[in-house]
């Protein structure tokens, strides 16, 4: 479904990613793997248009994307979350994920009609399939740090993806809520026949979850195949689990 | 408007304040009808900027240019032309629509600061048009005694056709910032870069909010006319920009109605201090520096914190 050939991207002289290949099928769980500043988020913010890469393709759904800007890779089919908390903290968490799904509806530009009747099932539905619809009135910079990081899927999720990219959806997360966030995801994938694809720097988290593995470092792809595979890989012991994995 | 809860009675307080203030020029003296319509001008005029900068998050520095716009159009079409009233009418808004157009084409491509420096820039060159044409504009002298139709020439009746005018204006300034539109605006204000990522063109719904927001500017610019009955180039003025701003600060830039109180404070200030002082702008300073310290969020912001609202006018009784 989503296929990324080859890709290179630098700041200054600093080469964040050079050389990425990463492949996504229809329905797969991925994860992608590697030591801080390897390049994770870079290459997510490639895919979806934050940044534009200097070489290379991302292809999605047998269609070119790499030049569209942002807000059409979106239309596209492609949602994501973001590594720090991103919501609209001065709105409700039930205006957060409205706000996406009336840009999927592409009633954003509706200028008479009273947005407090539009898209409210929808909402309400994502809401409680991610669990806050209890919280759905209160304002989002009010949230705790993880139930901000649920609302940033709930807010992907209005987007209807096809594809749903998680940027280190449990970092700085309790292993408490690090488990129900994991759950959440496995239960999108499950229910709603999702592919995600996502990164993580929790190793445990990643080979229980994911069915697919890329592991990069130093802004390339060493590999990328059945968690099985990616372990026993002798590239991936050397340059990540042998000093990451304290 | 017909909205459950704290809305109904919203509604109902500005059903009566209107009833009031349609009842109010007889019984009131010239003047005070004077200032009360100097207010609504200057309200709609806030409450327009406050549209793209307490909702939309833009650094507008330069909305007084539209609102100059606006009048300049209203006061040069009914003094060089013969056209109708109502054309110059409308015809004023909608100048003050292109040249926000133009100008916000521009100013969306850049962010915060920079975004206001290039609008301060664009801006003043629309006054030094105003202020240097002389043929056309009466460069710094302005145009006086601009013939608005005779029905409005009793302060009375301007001051009802600015009423009404203001009225309509606010209500769908309202209707428009509770729409999808509005909220999507304001949560382009919260963080443009998630917006975009759930698929809002964040420049083109940026510069459709700015040509709004000038519309409404060039409206207040007509108002201005009906009621003054002249033009000059401080309309266009940055001072007077700065001005407006203040107002949104002061009366609660995240509140619907915090402009109007900031206009309303502005406008008493200047009429009724200035009648002492020239230096007025001393009492205005002292205040925004307890309103820094002590009211961060304006005066309505902080009311309707008290009151237990939320100072976001917002979704929060959606699904009820």
């Amino acid at each position: 479904m989503l296929r990324v050939e080859n890709i290179y991207k630098s700041f200054g002289n600093f080469l964040a990613v050079s050389g990425a290949q990463l492949t996504v099928g229809r329905g797969e769980l991925v994860a992608v793997i590697g030591p801080n500043g390897a390049g994770k988020t870079t290459l997510f913010n490639l895919i979806t248009g934050q940044l534009k890469p200097d070489r290379g393709k991302v292809v999605f759904k047998e269609e070119d994307i790499t030049r569209l800007s942002t807000h059409l890779i979106c239309r596209k089919g492609i949602a994501r979350s973001f590594q720090i908390a991103n919501v609209f903290p001065r709105m409700t968490v039930f205006g957060n994920v409205q706000v996406s799904v009336l840009s999927q509806q592409r009633q954003s530009n509706s200028l008479f009609r009273p947005a407090y009747t539009m898209a409210v099932k929808e909402t309400e539905e994502i809401l409680e399939s991610v669990g806050l619809i209890e919280k759905a009135h209160e304002l989002a910079g009010s949230l705790s740090h993880g139930d901000q990081r649920i609302l940033e899927i709930a807010i992907a999720l209005g987007n209807e993806p096809e594809l749903l990219i998680l940027d280190e959806p449990t970092a700085g997360m309790s292993p408490e809520e690090t488990r129900i966030t994991m759950d959440l995801v496995r239960r999108l994938a499950e229910t709603k026949g999702l592919t995600i694809l996502f990164c993580e720097h929790d190793m445990d988290v990643v080979f229980n979850v994911a069915q697919s593995i890329m592991v990069m470092h130093h802004g390339r792809t060493i590999v990328q195949g059945a968690p099985d595979e990616v372990r026993r890989n002798e590239q991936v012991q050397e340059a990540y689990l042998g000093d990451e994995d304290a | 408007m017909v909205k459950p809860g704290s809305s109904l009675r919203s509604f109902w307080i500005c059903a009566a304040i209107l009833v009031v203030l349609l009842f109010l020029p007889p019984v009131i003296p010239r003047f005070y009808t004077y200032i009360l319509a100097s207010i609504f001008v200057t309200s709609l005029l806030a409450m327009s900027l406050n549209m793209v900068v307490g909702y939309g998050g833009l650094f507008q520095f330069h909305h007084a240019a539209f609102y100059g716009v606006g009048a300049y159009t209203f006061g040069l079409l009914l003094t060089k032309t013969h056209l109708p009233m109502l054309v110059a009418f409308i015809a004023g808004p909608i100048a003050a629509a292109l040249a926000g157009l133009l100008i916000g084409w521009f100013c969306v491509r850049l962010i915060k600061l920079y975004f206001a420096m290039l609008q301060i820039s664009l801006g003043s060159l629309l006054w030094a048009i105003a202020f240097r044409w002389y043929s056309l504009t009466g460069g710094d002298d302005g145009m006086h005694g601009i013939p608005t139709p005779s029905f409005l020439f009793s302060s009375t009746h301007a001051y009802y056709f600015i009423l009404i005018v203001f009225s309509v204006c606010l209500l769908l300034m309202y209707l428009i910032l509770k729409s999808p539109f509005g909220m999507t605006l304001q949560a382009i204000r919260d963080n443009p870069d998630r917006c975009e990522a759930v698929g809002v063109n964040v420049r083109r719904h940026q510069l459709i909010g700015i040509i709004i927001a000038t519309f409404f500017a060039g409206v207040a610019g007509v108002l201005f006319v009906v009621l003054e009955h002249s033009v000059f180039p401080d309309l266009l003025f940055w001072i007077l920009s700065l001005e407006v701003f203040i107002m949104c600060l002061l009366g609660g830039w995240f509140t619907f109605i915090g402009p109007v109180i900031g206009a309303a404070i502005m406008v008493s200030l200047r009429t009724f201090v200035g009648i002492y002082t020239q230096y007025w702008t001393l009492i205005l300073g002292v205040l925004l520096i307890f309103l820094i310290f002590f009211l961060p969020e304006g005066i309505m912001g902080f009311i309707s914190a008290k009151l237990g609202s939320k100072p976001v006018e917002g979704i929060e009784r959606a699904v009820e």
